[in-house]
């Protein structure tokens, strides 16, 4: 592809070549788009939409946390809430903190309870009617580090805790890898995707009223995941660790878990999973 | 560090021409000096502070988990009934009041239309949801309709078998 950089090849290979005879045909720089005469560039009337956005700060952590508003124009902002957010902290409030990286929603880091359920905000479109106000907070009941910012320090030390790695008692048969059916592999699939945002884990009322320890929907599906895993050879200590009625049975199949997963998938049916294997296993 | 410092100094100095005063360094922000050891520490101060963030008042109301909550009350206030009636009985009779279940449905019969209206239909609509919602929570115990179309469906499902059902108690 390399030689497609000079410019005579590319216009060979582009199919413009048909519209030879025009003595423009060496011209190959490009001008920018200008208007034609007559006609003008209309702006849109503006579409100006309120946030009001969770702001606390641990420089004065005694002053009481509090919804903060700002007024946003909708044609001059791109689509999603994410990047009203960025908008917001560019140009009108350096202050306002909020994780993001992505802004594809492959990361998680932008997973916030926006409009009342937690979604990430890079996927979540604004609503355009400029008469409701978005209201926008952290992750229901976690510890805040700074707005939008929670404290996940727990949710991952309990992922460590599943061992979220695969585990055999012997080495791989062939001696360099282990090998997995098209079959077993596909009981994977609506598993592997989770990206640990948090969101499930954090929509889920027995997680807020028992998060020290019950596990939360995102680390049981992980943990139903590396059970469902034909190649692991420690499923019965994985459902040793399980076994007890705090880490997986505080699950009441409310749901909110998969109703509110950014990447669709179903925290609730593989707790479900893991709740059969522990009968069978008995 | 001697050097450098002499070096920017000099640097600095020659950036800044025809300064009037004495060259002083100045800093606009301060700063200060905190041993490793009291990292912990004041994490741990500032984390007693920090708040939790809303949870219950903000979050969507939602069939899901509404849905639960209910047959959680529903089950609390039918077994509240159930404990008060039992507890009642053992507390009463040694005064004398009567309250085994023949005498109670017999003074129940006395009662008018209207009053035992208002008494059965929270109680039947209690006991329609809770165990409706009990059948549902059997069949997700399979691993059937354990999807969000499955959840909604079964979920109206119960309300509806509930208003029927308490419709069905009322009339007997």
């Amino acid at each position: 592809m390399a030689s497609l950089r000079q410019p005579t090849l590319r216009l060979l290979a582009s199919s413009n070549i048909r519209r030879v005879a025009s003595p423009t045909i060496f011209n190959t720089t490009r001008s920018l788009a200008t208007l034609a005469e007559g006609e003008v560039a209309q702006k849109k009337q503006p579409l100006i939409k309120k946030f009001s956005i969770y702001r606390w700060s641990p420089d004065e952590p005694t002053k009481k946390p509090q919804m903060q508003e700002y007024s946003l124009d909708l044609n001059e902002c791109g689509p999603m809430v994410l990047d009203a957010l960025i908008k917001i902290k560019n140009e009108m409030d350096p202050t306002l903190t909020f994780r993001r990286s992505c802004r594809e929603g492959i990361c998680g880091s932008c997973a916030m309870n926006i409009e009342g359920t937690n979604t990430l905000a890079c996927l979540s479109r604004i609503n355009r009617d400029a008469s409701s106000t978005s209201r926008i907070y952290p992750l229901p009941h976690m510890y805040v580090v700074k707005d939008l910012v929670p404290d996940l320090t727990n949710f991952y030390k309990q992922y460590k805790s599943i061992q979220p790695y695969l585990q055999s008692k012997e080495p791989a048969p062939n001696g360099k890898e282990f090998l997995q059916s098209k079959e077993d592999r596909k009981k994977l699939d609506g598993l592997y995707e989770c990206i640990l945002c948090a969101c499930c884990s954090t929509s889920c009322p027995s997680y807020w009223w028992n998060q020290e320890e019950y596990l939360g929907p995102a680390v049981l599906m992980q943990a139903y995941r590396w059970l469902a895993d034909s190649r692991d050879g420690k499923s019965g200590q994985r459902k040793d660790m399980l076994d007890n009625s705090m880490s997986l049975y505080r699950c009441h199949t409310i749901m909110n878990c998969a109703r509110t997963c950014p990447k669709g998938l179903n925290p609730g049916l593989a707790i479900a999973k893991i709740k059969m294997m522990m009968v069978q296993s008995a | 560090m001697l050097s450098t410092r002499v070096l920017s100094r000099g640097l600095l100095r020659s950036a800044r021409p025809r300064s009037t005063a004495f060259f002083t360094p100045r800093r606009m922000i301060t700063t200060e000096s905190i041993p490793a050891s009291d990292a912990s520490s004041i994490l741990a101060a500032q984390r007693l502070l920090r708040p939790v963030s809303p949870h219950l008042s903000i979050y969507q109301a939602q069939l899901t988990w509404y849905m639960s909550m209910t047959t959680r009350i529903t089950g609390v206030a039918l077994s509240g009934v159930f404990y008060l009636y039992a507890i009642g009985y053992v507390l009463a009779s040694p005064f004398g009041v009567d309250m085994s279940v023949a005498n109670v449905s017999k003074k129940w019969g006395e009662l008018n239309g209207a009053i035992k209206t208002a008494v059965k239909a929270p109680l039947a609509a209690c006991f329609g949801y809770h165990f409706w919602n009990g059948v549902r929570h059997l069949v997700w115990d399979t691993g059937r309709e354990l999807t969000v179309r499955g959840v909604y469906r079964t979920g109206y499902g119960v309300l509806g078998l509930t208003a029927l059902s308490t419709l069905g108690l009322l009339v007997i």
